[in-house]
């Protein structure tokens, strides 16, 4: 029984959360590790352009509000991405036609692009401030738990709760899916071949008659789903701030180059890597090893690896690790 | 020659608008801009030598200049005598026992080949080292922490003249930089970028929450100024004195003597913010024109010229027998400490330490704007990016405001769209950076001044 509960008690503060926290992670990682491999630069916009993307997701849950339509149990921002979608694949297409092209058009180095993205990412920031504020907002409507831990106690009968947001649930089930279609496309589908050909090698897929236009511009278009939907989800589980959302863009780094930037299955996982290893190692672990140790070799400290002011700091910690012993990321990316 | 008169203009320009603010708003603001600018200048300075000399991307500039903040608190503020009864031997001990991990690591790397063996060995002397870190230190910061913790709470500082900071910082930020150099320096162009950047928020998260160290979150106010404080001033009888003659003509033209004193005395108070702020501004173009010297002096030295080499052509100047690895270690080493000494600066002129107001929009990305916009690879350039775009910045919010006016004066003052406008002014300066950068980049990318090599 006490070893249930400990498990239990895991599950609840550690696992539910990492995998949603991760796959929101995720999500941003595999984008910003697609333009890294298709458009060779480091995208520093990436936290912005969620942002940009969740802005404009809450402002059309607030119109549908508006209008009274719900989706009953469900968040009205579900109905709202779809729409957010569009505005911000034509802001990253815009911007791509404005500042990016010319500069991938005389082949500037990519430190150069990096750059220019950190002038996007100014603007970007400034548009989603001037349109919507800096402050804290809330846009989650519908049912809050699926579980709660009340109920989960009576049915089961242990000390231990376990709660499950619907919020949670959602970010796995659309994170599932958006996913499974986006590697089904990559790896089955001719554009989704041409695409991983461009970035393997540029030459040879020119060569062999790849549009380098279409690639960038669905490359662009797959950045701007993944940023909304990502943002969207992550919005809905915690809160949208668009300085939260700036400073999401370093773990999302260090997701897409522990992964091994440039390959997007890796990016993937890497998101996970970094949410469990920053939930894992700031755990206070003290009411677990109660459960699970008899009762005089209880601990009376946290047994706290590291304070949770650190949960920043672990996934960075982890990138330099990588980067000394497997510069090219876990999962072989490209070798930088 | 025209490249010179380029350079005496751009500058004219830029004192030009100071002066303009200074008669527009007042002196003590155009003052604090031109303070700004400086240190602003220095932090370019920084930034310059690496990414205009060598090619380096250090986005880690917040961590730099929060490290010589931390500097200025560690020298300034005098030791808290019972916080070091009370824990500071377990904190020396840690001091050893870090240099000990250090020295350890060393030798295995040393002694044994490249192996899975060796880097257990690595990972078992690091997390040995810091379960005991932990057991040692722990008691001792909670009882460190204990101590009075309103005002103090922490170990305090040497309690020497604040100026010293200025060289303690430099020496803070390169011993940082030259880590993160051994570990990250051998990565692709934007891959140090992102290494540096994630490496300068945990030197933010270090220095926010260990707060025996530097009070973290609570701050650190009241420090020791280098110039003469205001109160002082208002007291002393040349500076009446020097108000006086200053504004002879307007005061002889009251004759109510009662009137005329209190207007001195008002014009004293007034004076003596602006006689701080010149003393500031003093001090820190004093620090300007030996950095600019300096730096002016090496990029035409041999060694400038090696550095340019090994920026435009790596693998040439590899094959010429130059050490890349070890030159661009120092270049990043040198130009750290220069941030460093600009964090001091900073928190010298504040006189307060804050660590929650390090954020990488102000501290990194800002100061990457005015090196690309002044011109990166020419000193002249970088130290004008700086006055140019904080200037930009600072009066970012009185030129939207003009703009908005100027477009929304069509519709009526209740208008919801020119109301919301003018509640987000502050956030224009981010488009106004955002636009100026990505402008200059297209159109002049090697910046308002640009790089000029001499021909030998």
């Amino acid at each position: 029984m006490d070893f249930l509960n400990a498990l239990v008690l895991l599950l609840n503060y550690i696992f539910v959360p990492a995998l949603s926290y991760g796959s929101q992670l995720a999500l941003g990682a595999i984008f910003v590790s697609l333009i890294y491999g298709i458009l060779r630069f480091a995208y520093f916009t990436a936290g912005d352009l969620m942002s940009f993307g969740t802005m404009f997701a809450i402002l059309f849950t607030w119109y549908f509000q508006s209008l009274g339509i719900s989706l009953g149990v469900f968040p009205t921002a579900l109905i709202a991405i779809p729409f957010a979608i569009i505005i911000t694949i034509l802001f990253t297409l815009v911007t791509d036609k404005l500042v990016f092209s010319y500069y991938r058009l005389k082949k500037s180095p990519p430190v150069m692009l990096a750059m220019v993205s950190i002038g996007t990412m100014f603007v970007t920031q400034a548009i989603v401030r001037i349109i919507i504020g800096p402050f804290d907002r809330r846009f989650f409507d519908g049912e809050r738990f699926i579980l709660k831990a009340n109920e989960f106690k009576e049915i089961t009968g242990l000390n231990e709760g376990l709660s499950i947001k619907s919020t949670q649930a959602i970010t796995l089930i659309v994170t599932i899916i958006v996913v499974t279609i986006l590697f089904w496309f990559l790896n089955k589908t001719r554009t989704g071949k041409s695409m991983r050909a461009y970035s393997d090698n540029e030459d040879l897929a020119l060569l062999s008659g790849i549009d380098p236009k279409k690639v960038v511009m669905i490359t662009w278009v797959i950045a701007a789903v993944l940023a909304t939907i990502g943002g969207t989800l992550y919005g809905l589980d915690k809160s949208f701030k668009p300085f939260t959302y700036f400073n999401n863009m370093l773990p999302i780094f260090a997701a897409a180059i522990v992964g091994g930037i440039g390959n997007p299955f890796g990016a993937f996982l890497g998101g996970y890597v970094i949410a469990f290893s920053e939930i894992l190692l700031t755990y206070a672990y003290r009411k677990f090893f109660v459960y699970v140790f008899p009762e005089n070799l209880e601990p009376d400290s946290l047994i706290q690896l590291l304070s949770t002011d650190y949960k920043f700091a672990v996934s960075f910690s982890i990138l330099v690790i990588v980067l000394l012993f497997r510069p090219s990321g876990i999962f072989k990316g490209k070798v930088l | 020659m025209k490249q010179n008169l380029n350079v005496i203009a751009a500058y004219s320009i830029m004192l030009g608008l100071i002066i303009l603010v200074g008669f527009l708003q007042s002196w003590s603001i155009a003052l604090s801009i031109l303070c700004f600018c400086l240190i602003s200048a220095v932090m370019t300075m920084g930034a310059n030598i690496q990414w205009g000399y060598a090619g380096l991307i250090n986005f880690g500039i917040m961590g730099y200049t929060a490290l010589g903040g931390l500097a200025a608190v560690l020298v300034s503020v005098p030791p808290v005598k019972e916080a070091w009864q009370a824990g500071g031997l377990n904190m020396i001990l840690c001091v050893f026992l870090i240099i000990l991990m250090v020295f350890s690591i060393r030798l295995i790397l040393k002694k044994y080949k490249k192996s899975d063996k060796r880097n257990y060995g690595i990972a078992f002397v690091i997390i040995v080292g810091l379960i005991l870190l932990r057991l040692i230190s722990e008691p001792a910061i909670e009882s460190i922490e204990a101590v009075n913790p309103a005002t103090t709470g922490f170990l305090g500082g040497m309690g020497l003249p604040i100026l010293f900071s200025w060289i303690v910082g430099a020496f803070f930020a390169g011993a940082l930089a030259y880590v993160i150099g051994k570990i990250a320096l051998g990565l692709r162009a934007d891959y140090l970028a992102i290494a540096t950047l994630l490496i300068s928020e945990i030197v933010i998260a270090v220095i926010k929450h260990e707060d025996w160290l530097s009070r973290g979150v609570k701050n650190v106010i009241g420090l020791k100024r280098p110039v003469p404080y205001e109160i002082d001033l208002q007291g002393k009888e040349w500076f009446i004195d020097l108000v006086a003659r200053f504004n002879h003509g307007s005061l002889s033209l009251i004759n109510n003597a009662l009137e005329k004193e209190q207007i001195l005395k008002q014009l004293v108070i007034e004076s003596s913010t602006v006689f701080v702020k010149l003393c500031f501004a003093g001090l820190f173009s004093i620090v300007v024109i030996i950095l600019l010297i300096i730096t002016q002096k090496a990029l035409y030295s041999p060694w400038g010229r090696m550095m340019r080499a090994i920026r435009d052509n790596e693998e040439a100047a590899n094959a010429m027998g130059k050490n890349v690895v070890k030159q661009h270690l120092l270049i990043f080493v040198l130009g750290s400490a220069i941030v460093g000494i600009a964090g001091a600066m900073m928190v010298t002129y504040d006189g307060l330490f804050t660590p929650g107001s390090y954020r990488p929009m102000r501290y990194t990305f800002l100061i990457w704007v005015m090196v690309i916009v002044g011109g990166s690879g020419n000193n002249f350039g970088a130290i004008l990016g700086g006055f140019a775009v904080w200037f930009l910045w600072i009066e970012a919010a009185p030129i939207a405001l003009f703009l908005i006016n100027f477009f929304t004066s069509s519709l009526e003052e209740t208008n919801a769209l020119r109301i919301h406008l003018i509640n987000s002014i502050p956030y224009f300066r981010f488009l106004m950076m955002g636009m100026g950068l990505l402008i200059i980049m297209r159109y002049r990318p090697k910046g308002i001044l640009p790089e000029k090599i001499k021909n030998i």
